[in-house]
C-alpha cells in the first residue's frame, strides 16, 4: 500500500518531467534517478566497510600495544615467518585487486566475456592466496607454534635448536618468562591473519556466486552495483593485507 | 564571484575509470612492494617501522583512491571515508597514547 501523498508526488512530478522519465528496470522506486540510488548503495557500502576498518582496528592496536610491552619475544617471534611467502602473498592479492578493478571495467562496459575472465582469475588468485596461507600455517603447526595447541618455546629459549632461522637471525637466547610471551605473537598472528582469510574465504563464495550470474549475463545490462560493492569489498580486504604485512612480517627483521 | 559552473556535475553519469589507470596503479603497487622489503633488509633502527607503514599508507591510498574509485566519487563518499580514517586514527592514536604512557617516569 502507497501513501497517498507519495503517489500525488510522484504523478506532480512525472508530469514535470514528462516523457523522458522512463527509467530502467533495476531502478527501485523510492529513488528518484539511477545516479541518485547508485550514491546511496555507495555510500552505505563504505559505512559498512568503515566497521570493518574499526573491527580490524580493535586487533591492530592490540598488536602495537604487546608488540610494544613484549618486546624482544615479539621480534623473535616474527623471525619465524618466511618473508618470501609474506611477499609472495602480497602480491598475489595486489594482482587479483586488480583483476577485480578490471572486472568492473568490463561490467561498466557491458563486456560479458572479459567480465567472467576477470572474476575467474580473481576467484583463482583468491585460491592462490589461501593455498599460500595453508603452507605458512601447517608450518607453523609442525614446529608447535599454535597457541593453546602444546605450544612450544623451544625456539624462543634455545635459538639455535632451529637451525633455519637461527642462520638467518642469530637471535639471543630469550629468558623463560619473555620466551612464554611469544606465544601471544603467535596468538595475535593468527587472529590477525585468520580473521583476514575468514574475509576471503567469504569474497572467494560470493566470486563462485557472482561467475554464474556473469555467465546469465546479469551483470552485463547496465546494472553494476553489484559488481561494484563487491569490488570495494576485495579492495577493502587487500588493504587489510597490505598493513599486516609489514607489522607481522618486516618491522621486526633487525633489533 | 563565482560564476557558476556551466555544465554540473550530473548524477548519472557513471564515471568509468581506464584500464591504462589501473595497469598503471598495479605496477606502482608491485613496486612499492619490492621497496618495503627492501627495505626491511636495511638496518634503519626506528625508521624501519616508520618507513614500511608510511609506504603501506601510500599503498592503501592508491587502493582507495583508484581501484575504490573514491577520486572519482561524490563528495559524500568522500567525507565518508575521510571522516571514517580520522575517526580511525582518532580511536587508535588515543588509546595508543595511553597504553605507552602508563608506566611513564617509573623506569
Amino acid at each position: 500500500m502507497r501513501l497517498p501523498v507519495s503517489d500525488s508526488t510522484a504523478v506532480a512530478h512525472g508530469a514535470a518531467e514528462a516523457a523522458h522519465h522512463e527509467h530502467p528496470p533495476y531502478q527501485r522506486h523510492h529513488f528518484e534517478t539511477m545516479g541518485q540510488q547508485n550514491d546511496a548503495t555507495n555510500f552505505a557500502m563504505w559505512l559498512f566497510l568503515l566497521t570493518e576498518i574499526m573491527f580490524f582496528g580493535g586487533l591492530f592496536t592490540a598488536y602495537l600495544i604487546y608488540r610494544n610491552w613484549y618486546y624482544p619475544a615479539f621480534v623473535e617471534a616474527s623471525h619465524q615467518l618466511q618473508i618470501g611467502w609474506g611477499t609472495g602473498n602480497t602480491a598475489v592479492l595486489i594482482t587479483s585487486s586488480f583483476t577485480m578493478a578490471m572486472g568492473v571495467w568490463a561490467a561498466e562496459t557491458r563486456r560479458k566475456g572479459t567480465l567472467v575472465l576477470c572474476l575467474v582469475l580473481t576467484f583463482i588468485l583468491g585460491l592462490v592466496f589461501l593455498g599460500i596461507k595453508t603452507i605458512e600455517y601447517s608450518e607453523k603447526w609442525e614446529k608447535h607454534h599454535v597457541p593453546g595447541f602444546h605450544y612450544s618455546v623451544q625456539s624462543f629459549v634455545n635459538p639455535a635448536s632451529d637451525p633455519e632461522v637461527y642462520k638467518e637471525y642469530h637471535d639471543k637466547p630469550l629468558a623463560m618468562d619473555m620466551a612464554s610471551k611469544t606465544e601471544m605473537y603467535f596468538f595475535l598472528y593468527f587472529a590477525m591473519t585468520g580473521m583476514h582469510a575468514l574475509h576471503m574465504i567469504i569474497g572467494i563464495s560470493i566470486l563462485g556466486y557472482m561467475i554464474f550470474r556473469a555467465q546469465a549475463g546479469a551483470y552485463t545490462t547496465g546494472h553494476v552495483t553489484f559488481v561494484e560493492n563487491f569490488g570495494l569489498y576485495w579492495h577493502f580486504v587487500d588493504i587489510i593485507w597490505i598493513y599486516l604485512f609489514p607489522l607481522l612480517y618486516l618491522i621486526s627483521r633487525h633489533q | 564571484m563565482s560564476e557558476q559552473p556551466t555544465h554540473p556535475h550530473h548524477d548519472d553519469e557513471h564515471h568509468i575509470v581506464s584500464p591504462f589507470i589501473y595497469l598503471t596503479i598495479v605496477a606502482i603497487l608491485l613496486v612499492l612492494t619490492a621497496t618495503t622489503v627492501a627495505a626491511s633488509y636495511v638496518e634503519m633502527g626506528v625508521f624501519n617501522p616508520i618507513i614500511a607503514l608510511a609506504i603501506a599508507a601510500v599503498k592503501m591510498m592508491l587502493v582507495v583512491l583508484f581501484f575504490m574509485h573514491v577520486k572519482y566519487s561524490p563528495k559524500l563518499t568522500k567525507l565518508t571515508v575521510g571522516a571514517g580514517l580520522f575517526t580511525f586514527l582518532v580511536l587508535v592514536g588515543m588509546t595508543l597514547a595511553d597504553y605507552f604512557t602508563r608506566a611513564w617516569g617509573r623506569w
